[in-house]
């Protein structure tokens, strides 16, 4: 185990930070079009935990996915590409913001579907075990896929078979609009995966060291082959579930109440040069959207392609 | 050619498991079982994942699968 590095952590949250902060502005103007899920107070998670793997281990993330994309190593040109449907986007324009993809760095998408990404998860898991590799494959979903059946399924499988499978379950408390309580009969998250004979760990989601750190060791004990590991990060976002979302069922106390716990306030003291890094960020966001809004659309001809497999030329 | 849709599922899997030693296969009751509707080819070990009845995780499961293992 290293110590984290405070300085990394806090650039990867801050452009996370200031990313969204931009997106939110572009879609008030119209420039961003469909749904849009701000991931704002939930960044020590994202990263905290991509900062603990490889550049060969995979990320299948949720559809509030534009920071794990960040910290994956997606740039920030293609990210707020896609965004805009440009062609030049992650996802060829296609995707939009919950369809962020790139499988050269092993980035297995963001997914409308809630749960929809852990059998993919477990399905790559399945693939490094049958073919030997050390690799493993973080899962990223939320409070709300632990009602799915997928979730039950999938946790039983890479247990059953000892999967290299982290699962990082981003609490935030709320599924859309339903609280926690009004969801789970078991509000104990990280017990109902014990139950399923993997190690399981709560792990405060707002103070990113405690995440990095947990990380770390949970990525250790996947890689060493000890199976699957669950990881409950407890966190709580700061914007409405989407640009749609008035946030009627939320009290205003409660949401004032965790802000007081914001990771990326919480480590600004740690910054030496505080104005150095908010430039060399606003500098890459600045070129990311003046490059998304050079880019071209896809052109019409194109429509039918991505739908089968070409033959190669 | 006449043939039965049984035979054809056998013959087809057999032929990809021979064409590439990757595939496996997954399902409820491929071990032990012998298959329970005589299709899959009988066989053990790691080419064969006898799976529990997770029809939803099972519908995700091979895609990543086979993204995975058409690479490196």
């Amino acid at each position: 185990m290293t110590a984290p590095d405070k300085h990394a952590l806090l650039r990867q949250m801050l452009r996370i930070r200031r990313f969204e902060e931009r997106c939110v502005e572009l879609y008030s103007a119209s420039k961003i079009r469909g749904f849009l899920h701000i991931y704002i107070g939930e960044e020590a998670i994202a990263a905290g935990v991509i900062s603990a793997l490889r550049d060969d281990d995979a990320v299948v993330s949720t559809y509030r996915e534009h920071g794990h994309a960040l910290v994956r190593g997606v740039p920030a040109d293609a990210i707020m590409a896609e965004m805009f449907g440009r062609s030049t986007g992650c996802s060829h324009g296609r995707g939009g913001s919950m369809h962020l993809f790139d499988a050269q760095r092993r980035f297995y998408g963001g997914n409308a579907i809630v749960g929809g990404g852990m059998p993919l998860a477990v399905g790559l898991a399945l693939a490094d075990r049958q073919t030997a590799a050390t690799r493993i494959t973080a899962c990223f979903f939320g409070d709300g896929a632990v009602a799915e059946g997928e979730f039950h399924e999938c946790l039983n499988l890479a247990a059953l078979w000892r999967l290299p499978v982290l699962f990082c379950c981003e609490n935030n408390r709320y599924a859309m609009g339903t609280v926690l309580e009004r969801e789970h009969a078991a509000t104990d998250l990280a017990a109902r995966a014990a139950s399923y004979s993997m190690p399981s760990r709560v792990v405060d989601g707002m103070d990113v060291v405690e995440v990095a750190n947990a990380a770390q060791e949970a990525v250790a004990a996947v890689r060493a082959g000890g199976g699957p590991y669950f990881l409950e990060l407890q966190t709580y976002r700061f914007r409405a579930h989407s640009m749609y979302d008035p946030d009627r069922y939320r009290d205003k106390a409660e949401i004032a109440a965790w802000k007081k716990r914001d990771p990326v306030a919480a480590m600004l003291a740690h910054e030496t040069d505080l104005d150095a890094l908010e430039q060399e960020i606003a500098a890459e966001i600045d070129a990311a959207v003046r490059a998304a809004e050079a880019a071209p659309l896809e052109p019409v001809g194109d429509l039918t392609r991505h739908v089968y497999a070409e033959a190669s030329a | 050619m006449k043939t039965t849709y049984r035979e054809a599922i056998r013959e087809s899997i057999r032929q990809a498991m021979r064409e590439d030693e990757r595939v496996f296969l997954m399902g409820e009751d491929v071990g032990a079982y012998g298959g329970s509707f005589g299709v899959s080819p009988s066989g053990s070990g790691t080419r064969r994942c006898p799976s529990p009845r997770s029809s939803g995780a099972a519908s995700g499961l091979p895609w990543a699968g086979c993204g995975r293992s058409s690479k490196s």
